[in-house]
């Protein structure tokens, strides 16, 4: 983990790796739309607008897995004092936020003809909908403060406290009882999605993973030059400072 | 061409499915664009900042 | 021990307490937490008539009836049922045998004056060849309801 700590060295690998991921995600993203849009068939019940899931679960899975990478580069900047860790909590903050916004509205969209409302608080979509405030929580703290340092660091305690949500949000359908259905993958006793809803349910998840992974790293690319640059301007000020 | 407009109509359900993608790809192009420029704003201010001290080159530990 | 193990442990226990803390407000509030009560978790829960609450369940096979503009059916859980009276709109999901949840009061006389009825779907998903498939087979089997 500590060979990652040298910025010079992280950048070298993750620009390697830019082109690879750029690539994945277009190819993936592209058989999972035809998947999705063309080559697969309605459900037996929800017809066409089945399709809409293909978009909806994968974002949600983003929406997750993106805060938990931002709880563990929290963990690793709080305890481990990574020096990048609290840059790629940053980089990351926003995407995820994307993702959780996609999946609620691409949600709004499948309940109201399937369920018969837009909109229902119940423990999954009420859960989803912290999980999108506490994206912009982490985002507000973390540029909240003149002393970067100190915003990185309430932001990471925020990003800790809220991953007790992310339980919350999984097990949520099957702790009480949820107008959400549950879960159709991530099950015991295997899938309960044909094979054929699986395929592109599955590339595009795999495309939205490339994605992200293209995404973060332009970002963490942002920041870190950011961080740089504000460490020598800093120098330059406390120069000026001295001079007089 | 019938089965284009079958193919646009979803089975009814085109009022939600094409917002849905639609949304989708304008937030997703959206991120990846301002990410994009981002990087490339930022890494410019740090070059034009490096070469007018000289090339200074940072350690490793400065970066914070 | 280093002060970053110190820093380790610290957060372990600090997130450990949050996750109690969490667990016992979460089971102490499950009366409002759940979406809707099944028809079990009424009486369980003593629910009183004339409150604005939600229902679901399953919607009994043969139970569903029009009166006019009055929709009748009767929603179920493993243990017990209640019926309900709707006037309205259904959706396109709700079909006898499927998940229902229904918004409105209980009635003195035991039944459920709903104002609102939702479809819940399950989690199944599959074709419609491989669903008449599995009806003609006699595979068929509905998932039981959401009640708990």
């Amino acid at each position: 983990m500590h060979r990652f700590a040298n910025p010079a060295r992280f950048l070298r690998m993750a620009n390697a790796v830019l082109p690879y991921a750029a690539a994945a995600a277009a190819a993936l993203l592209a058989a999972g739309l035809w998947f999705a849009l063309i080559a697969s068939p309605p459900d037996y019940q929800q017809k066409d607008s089945v399709r809409i899931m293909y978009i909806h679960v994968p974002s949600a899975w983003m929406g997750m897995v993106c805060y938990a990478a931002m709880a563990l580069f929290s963990a690793m900047a709080l305890v481990w004092k990574h020096p990048l860790a609290d840059l790629l909590a940053r980089a990351t903050a926003p995407v995820g936020a994307a993702f959780t916004f996609i999946c609620l509205v691409t949600g709004a969209l499948w309940g109201k003809p399937m369920w018969g409302t837009w909109w229902a608080w119940d423990a999954r979509l009420t859960s989803m909908l912290i999980l999108f405030f506490l994206y912009l929580g982490h985002m507000a703290l973390a540029n909240a403060f003149d002393d970067p340092a100190r915003g990185h660091k309430a932001a990471a305690i925020l990003a800790l406290v809220g991953a007790v949500n992310l339980p919350v949000i999984k097990f949520s359908v099957d702790w009480w009882n949820t107008l959400h259905q549950p879960a159709s993958v991530a099950k015991m006793g295997g899938p309960s999605i044909d094979p054929s809803m699986l395929v592109p349910l599955l590339l595009m998840a795999a495309g939205f993973k490339a994605y992200w992974l293209m995404v973060l790293i332009l970002r963490a690319r942002a920041e870190i030059a950011a961080a740089k640059v504000h460490t020598i301007r800093m120098a330059q000020v406390h120069a000026a400072g001295q001079g007089e | 061409m019938e089965s284009l407009s079958a193919f646009f109509a979803m089975g009814g359900y085109a009022g939600y499915i094409w917002p849905a993608y639609g949304l989708a790809l304008v937030v997703m192009v959206a991120v990846l664009v301002l990410s994009f420029r981002d990087a490339r704003a930022r890494e410019t201010e740090l070059d034009l900042l490096q070469q007018a001290r000289g090339r200074r080159r940072p350690s490793a530990g400065e970066s914070k | 021990m280093t002060r970053k193990r110190q820093r380790l442990y610290f957060l372990l226990l600090g997130m450990s307490a949050l996750g109690i803390a969490v667990t016992l407000v979460l089971m102490a509030l499950k009366q409002d937490v759940i979406y809707f009560y099944s028809p079990s978790q009424l009486t369980e829960f003593k629910v009183p008539a004339n409150k604005r609450i939600r229902i679901g369940g399953l919607v009994e096979v043969g139970s569903v009836a029009k009166e006019g503009a009055i929709t009748r059916f009767r929603v179920v859980d493993k243990q017990s049922g209640i019926d309900v009276a709707f006037t309205g709109l259904l959706p396109d999901l709700f079909r006898e045998g499927q998940g229902v949840v229904a918004e409105g009061k209980l009635g003195a006389d035991g039944g459920f004056a709903a104002a609102e009825v939702l479809a819940k779907h399950d989690e199944n998903y599959k074709p419609k060849e491989v669903a008449d498939a599995l009806k003609k087979s006699g595979e068929w089997q509905r998932e039981e309801g959401p009640a708990r």
